[in-house]
């Protein structure tokens, strides 16, 4: 996805020089290996800080909130599904936005990556076609991009763009024979003991620093839950009841918004799977009501509608 | 002071034999990371490491500590009153702490322990602790201790320092607590002089590889209001997403809450990390919040760290160079690239 | 070692109710040990954390004088979890209070000098406290003029009523009360914005030091009324607020620069303040 770049700085320069934007948001490459950065240039002469590869990890749909300029932006699958939410939400007008849509085919797990080369530490990585090369002190080795995948991206569904004003490249295919909820029927699979233990124990290392909640697209909230203090809701301690509270009540909030971008677990400092307290949700969504979030501008969301036909008694 | 040498496969036993006298928490490889876990038969000490993922910082300063208990039944004569909670000071030992986290405490220490005011927790917990330091023999791209008055074999704020010798471990006393140490740590012969050359050869060798500089000469000279005012805010805090990571896995951040919590009638005060990237840190009873933006918080943890702290405590900046915030900052906001721009930036 | 984070038990003597929203009521604590009295030995201007089992703690200024023997008070405006909580207890209630935290008025600097108090609203209180202890017999001497500019919204919302009327007829000390407005047809005193009775009634900073508390707005625009009328920033004290916790500048929150308003602080003066980040 490397040939990306140019064509970024390209349509940022055009944006920015021709006035039909006043800041364009977009990734710059990171300080250390596979870690870029969110960056925003409100300047044609500084494109050049504009990047793109397979570790724009971070869900840029983050920085639209309360903006009231007009932003260019670069969106992949996931993020421009997270401005569709954004926009029908009301966090942001479409018209502030010009949106140029990168056809994605992944996001490099750093983690499994680390992983790979033994907890070895990378200085270096270049991405080439499908293909990237992990360097260190002692060692150089190649992988292929499809096996180090995060692994919402393992099972996306929704590589291209959603809503663009302009593609930065043609369409790539879809992955249409993946089994998206796996992980989450094995979980349903357990009896209530062991769906506890598997949640309780996925939470024990969670130092409350709410990376997830803040990587997280739908997290704008301007006061978080779990920081309401008339009255506090939640405890602010380490205890596990008042973490779990966190997440289980953070994840029904996404229902039905989720695009399962994965920004959550990859900023997760512990390694927590954060993704399988929102995907048994964003399964139910599919299911029961055949709504996947961020699809289309055209409906409300998910649970900001009635309709008559409801399959839930109570409702009618 | 005592300088002895232990195979590694013996420094195991002797970390066992030590139990008694100490609660020793060892590196232990957990998942993807390594984190310092009280040594029992379950745990597997692993010195293979670059460092830990989270900082030792909570073996002396708990995340939730709790710091008073009461009673609110009206029937019990102490009713409503706050109490002392009883604590554990017996001693432990943090085996194998990088020589930055080591530093950190230090730097941490004028936090608690100041002519003024005594923490009676963070005080009594570190002195009943005894650092026993692992030195660097391979500093990662991220470290940059020495740019910060530390070193991959920095001495300070350890009571002993052990060099990876390959097979053995050379270990060092290097204050009082560290003799004690090393004269329970039973086994291990007097190192000879080719082993503390060894030492010293790895010491300086380590230093090298640190080709990272951080400039921090010129901070304490900068006016305060100056640099609060530097043009560069704006752009430093753009990408951040005001989450704890890295106020929560620094060694040096010591910022805490004080909470209420209660069960029933009985109850307890107690204190919990808290972080100058969340909005709450600061907003007042009255809605009016003196670090509402983002931008001011991200200048808070910085200026925090290499301006107010300089100049409050003229003992360096409040960073042990360790790295933690750079590897694992998930919008690559690096603390090396905003000093150079602080320390420049007039 | 002495725990700073170690409430004195305290029972609550006596509740006022100050003013007619009843959310300002003043509290007099009495030591339930009596020698923590003499550990809680403090100066007009600083604090305290007024400690309650299970809701947590709040820092309050202190309101009554060191010359006022027998007990403390604090007079708390109702806000939040701790403030709301105390207005709800009852006279013969035990809590805690810990301190005296902070620092205090300039009182060295102030002797053989002209003093000019000025606040705004329940920013009153550390000033009660210093007007009861220039005014003590022992410390009379060593003030000169004492003036005062004290205003609130409306007559009802003044604090410390008897002690204003009583105050109004003494001739070692020139009370100026003044309100934004009122409908009373027999209010006597003044009417209008603290810093417009300033500007009347303060003509003179000649070997005077003035002493500013009220809401961020009534500082803002009395500040350059004191400033032109002669008033170098060295001599204009303020005391601040901030969101606080531990009170002894460890937990990190009240900074402003390298600065702890609980510590360093709450009472800076202009001068300083103009060499700090404007954080606050």
């Amino acid at each position: 996805m490397l040939e990306y770049t140019e064509k970024i700085r390209e349509t940022a320069r055009k944006l920015l020089e021709e006035g039909k934007v006043d800041v364009f948001i977009g990734y710059k490459k990171g300080s250390v290996p596979m870690m870029n950065q969110p960056v925003l240039i409100s300047n044609a002469d500084q494109v050049d800080f504009l990047y793109w590869d397979s570790n724009c990890g971070l869900n840029l749909c983050n920085y639209l909130t309360g903006r009231t300029d007009r932003i260019g932006i670069v969106a992949n699958g996931c993020n421009s599904r997270n401005i569709v939410t954004h926009i029908t939400e009301n966090q942001i007008k479409r018209d502030q936005l010009y949106i140029v849509g990168i056809p994605c085919k992944g996001m490099i797990d750093h983690r499994a990556v680390q992983r790979a080369v033994k907890q070895k530490e990378i200085l270096e990585i270049k991405e080439q076609g499908d293909i990237f090369t992990v360097k260190g002190k002692d060692f150089e080795e190649t992988f292929n991009i499809k096996d180090y995948l995060q692994r919402n991206c393992l099972v996306c569904t929704h590589r291209n763009p959603v809503i663009s004003d302009e593609m930065i490249a043609p369409p790539v295919e879809e992955q249409i024979e993946v089994d998206a909820y796996k992980d989450v029927k094995e979980i349903e699979e357990m009896d209530p003991d062991k769906k506890w233990e598997f949640f309780t124990r996925a939470i024990d290392k969670c130092i409350r620093c709410y990376a997830c909640r803040n990587a997280c697209p739908l997290c704008y909230c301007p006061t978080c839950f779990v920081d309401e203090s008339k009255p506090q809701w939640v405890g602010k301690s380490n205890d596990s009841i008042d973490t779990m509270t966190f997440h289980i009540l953070r994840a029904y909030h996404c229902a039905g918004r989720c695009t399962d971008c994965g920004a959550c677990e990859r900023v997760c400092p512990v390694g927590i799977p954060i993704r399988q307290f929102t995907k048994k949700l964003n399964k139910d969504a599919q299911e029961l009501f055949s709504w996947e979030a961020g699809l289309t501008l055209d409906q409300r969301p998910l649970l900001d509608v009635f309709r008559p036909d409801d399959y839930n008694d109570f409702i009618r | 002071m005592t300088k002895k040498i232990y195979t590694k496969k013996e420094w195991m036993e002797v970390l066992k034999g030590l139990a008694d006298t100490y609660k020793i928490f060892v590196p232990v490889r957990d998942g993807d990371f390594h984190t310092f876990k009280a040594l029992d038969e379950t745990k597997i000490p692993d010195f293979d490491f670059k460092n830990t993922q989270l900082s030792p910082k909570s073996l002396v300063y708990p995340q939730s500590e709790r710091m008073f208990e009461y009673t609110l039944d009206e029937n019990a004569p102490d009713a409503n009153i706050i109490k002392e909670s009883k604590k554990d000071y017996s001693p432990q030992a943090i085996v194998g702490i990088r020589p930055c986290d080591a530093h950190a405490f230090q730097i941490v220490k004028p936090n608690f322990d100041n002519p003024e005011y005594q923490d009676p927790w963070w005080i009594q917990r570190y002195e009943s602790t005894t650092f026993v330091g692992l030195g660097c023999n391979d500093p990662g791209s991220t470290c940059f201790c020495t740019s910060v008055g530390g070193g991959p074999f920095s001495e300070k704020g350890l009571d002993v320092l052990l060099y990876d010798l390959g097979d053995t471990f050379l270990a060092k006393a290097l204050t009082d607590k560290g003799e004690t140490f090393l004269e329970k740590a039973q086994g291990g012969k007097e190192a000879d002089e080719k082993a503390i050359n060894a030492g010293e050869g790895l010491a300086a060798g380590a230093a090298d590889k640190i080709e990272v500089r951080v400039h921090t000469d010129k901070l304490k000279d900068k006016v305060q209001t100056e640099l609060f005012d530097a043009p560069f805010w704006d752009d430093v805090a753009f990408a951040c997403i005001n989450c704890g990571i890295c106020t929560y896995l620094c060694p040096t951040c010591w910022c805490f809450d004080i909470q209420d919590e209660m069960v029933g009638k009985q109850g307890d005060r107690i204190r919990n990390w808290d972080s100058c990237m969340f909005p709450l840190f600061t907003l007042h009873g009255s809605g009016h919040n003196p670090r509402s933006k983002k931008v001011q918080r991200v200048r808070q943890r910085f200026m925090h760290k290499l301006k107010y702290y300089v100049d409050k405590h003229n003992n360096g900046v409040q960073c042990s160079g360790c790295g933690r915030c750079v590897r694992n900052c998930p919008a690559n906001i690096d603390i090396r690239q905003i000093c150079e721009l602080m320390n420049v930036e007039c | 070692m002495k725990n700073p984070y170690l409430p004195y038990p305290v029972r609550i003597d006596k509740i006022i109710t100050e003013t007619e929203d009843r959310n300002l009521r003043t509290f007099r604590f009495v030591f339930l040990n009596s020698k923590d009295e003499e550990k809680f030995s403090y100066t007009p201007g600083q604090f305290a954390e007024l400690s309650i089992a299970g809701k947590g703690e709040s820092p309050i200024g202190i309101a009554s004088s060191p010359t006022e023997k027998g007990h403390v008070t604090f007079t708390v405006n109702k806000v939040g979890l701790v403030t709301t909580r105390l207005h709800n207890m009852k006279e013969g209630d035990v809590m805690g209070i810990r301190g005296p935290l902070g620092n205090w008025y300039p009182w060295e600097e102030m002797e053989g000098k002209n003093v000019v108090i000025i606040g705004g609203g329940f920013a009153f209180t550390t000033l009660r406290s210093s007007i009861i202890y220039m005014l003590h017999p022992e410390n009379r001497p060593r003030f000169k003029d004492i003036s005062v500019v004290y205003g609130a919204r409306n007559p009802g919302m003044l604090l410390y009523k008897d002690e204003l009327a009583e105050w109004e007829q003494r001739d070692d000390i020139h009370m100026h009360i003044t309100v934004d407005g009122t409908d009373d047809p027999d209010w006597k005193y003044n009417i209008g914005f603290v810093p417009t009775i300033t500007e009347q009634k303060i003509t003179s900073a000649d070997n005077a030091i003035a002493i500013v508390c009220g809401p961020p707005i009534m500082i803002k625009f009395t500040q350059p009324v004191l400033e032109k009328v002669g008033f170098p920033p060295e001599r204009i004290i303020l005391s601040l607020e901030m969101r606080m916790k531990c009170g002894i500048g460890m937990c990190g929150r009240c900074n402003i620069g390298d600065k702890f308003v609980c510590k360093d602080g709450p009472v800076f003066s202009l001068a300083q303040l103009k060499n700090m980040p404007p954080e606050y």
